[in-house]
């Protein structure tokens, strides 16, 4: 069964998550942007390109603040410098959550026909930037432990999202 | 036409415990003219100084960040401008060092370098708070306000580069200055003596 995006939404909560920035992305707007738009937990960033986002995030990091940049992977591509230099050299904590836009349901990303979406993971094995897959209700768990992993490592770690989260009723 | 260095040491006169995020060569510039340890410069590069400063601000409202950015800079960013405006953090200044040209890689003009207006720029992203200093007597003049008006406010400083600074890259990059400013950012505000 699909993830839900609720359950994602209460896992940022519980791991602290005090902003998120984004930039929207088809796979996760129904199901985590516009609640989060609506959330008065959480402070809700819009960015006009990804590469602020990692800015952004990593001030916030400094500040002792926890966020979250979600995006789709056309952006995180942009993105690739910015996390490169301030996520992977400057050892900031950019916990990243991407939408997948285009991969088939129930695939392995790297498994793709998409170009676009094959060449996600290899991309961030090159940075050594720690990843994981996140499409159905019991990858959920894997949401806050990522969080953490990013803070407690001052590290990227990205989660990548394969398939449009259930929308919760408002 | 001011001289940037002769600019950001009248700045530097001034400051106490505000975040000077800086790049480029406001950035060496800087680093020479006010070695402190509230000095952010590890952007990364690419135009981001706005955005780490921005989630500086955001992340300590009650400290004031000033950002020394470039122009060639800022237009590799200029969606930030928006994305200031939005997020509205009073905290926040926006100083960009006009001189019209990439002069860390070569001084080769920007795009439209003659034509282009960068408080205009910021003002029709929202930002109300603008302006353009062009002269030493009315950056000095614009001071108070920079350093205490409700944020987020940007200003244009028209400048000539000054008296060569050191391009110490390693520095700007070092692990050590990050982890210097984060504890410096982390402390309470002092507050002036009475």
């Amino acid at each position: 069964m699909t993830a839900r995006g609720a359950e994602i939404l209460a896992a940022l909560k519980r791991a602290r998550v005090e902003f998120v920035v984004a930039l929207p992305d088809i796979v996760t707007s129904d199901a985590l942007l516009w609640p989060l738009a609506r959330d008065p937990q959480i402070r809700l960033v819009r960015v006009c390109k990804e590469d602020e986002g990692i800015g952004i995030c990593a001030g916030l990091a400094v500040a002792g603040r926890r966020a979250v940049l979600l995006i789709q992977q056309t952006g995180l591509l942009d993105s690739i410098n910015a996390l490169r230099a301030v996520g992977v050299e400057y050892a900031q904590p950019i916990a990243l959550m991407v939408g997948l836009q285009g991969k088939e349901a129930g695939v392995a990303p790297a498994r793709s026909a998409k170009f676009a979406v094959r060449i996600v993971e290899p991309i961030l094995d090159a940075l050594g930037i720690a990843h994981v897959a996140l499409e159905s209700r019991a990858d959920e768990a894997l949401v806050g432990p990522a969080i953490e992993r990013a803070y407690a490592e001052s590290r990227p770690v990205c989660v990548l999202i394969g398939a449009p989260p259930e929308v919760s009723a408002p | 036409m001011m001289k940037r260095d002769e600019c950001l040491a009248l700045l530097a006169a001034r400051v106490r415990e505000e975040a000077i995020v800086a790049t480029y060569q406001a950035a060496f510039d800087w680093m020479r003219i006010a070695p402190r340890d509230l000095n952010y410069l590890s952007i990364g590069a690419m135009g981001l100084a706005s955005s780490h400063g921005l989630g500086l601000a955001l992340g300590r409202p009650d400290r004031r960040v000033i950002v020394l950015d470039g122009d060639g800079s800022l237009l590799m960013n200029l969606g930030s401008l928006a994305t200031v405006a939005e997020a509205a953090p009073r905290n926040f200044v926006h100083l960009v060092c006009v001189n019209r040209a990439y002069e860390a890689n070569g001084n080769h003009p920007l795009p439209a370098a003659e034509r282009l207006d960068f408080a205009a720029l910021a003002r029709g992203a929202g930002i109300a708070n603008t302006g353009t200093l062009a002269t030493l007597d009315a950056f000095a003049a614009a001071l108070d306000e920079i350093l205490t008006a409700p944020g987020p406010v940007f200003r244009a400083l028209e400048v000539a580069p000054g008296a060569p600074s050191p391009q110490d890259y390693a520095y700007i990059h070092g692990a050590e200055t990050r982890a210097r400013f984060k504890a410096a950012f982390a402390r309470p505000i002092r507050t002036a003596s009475p």
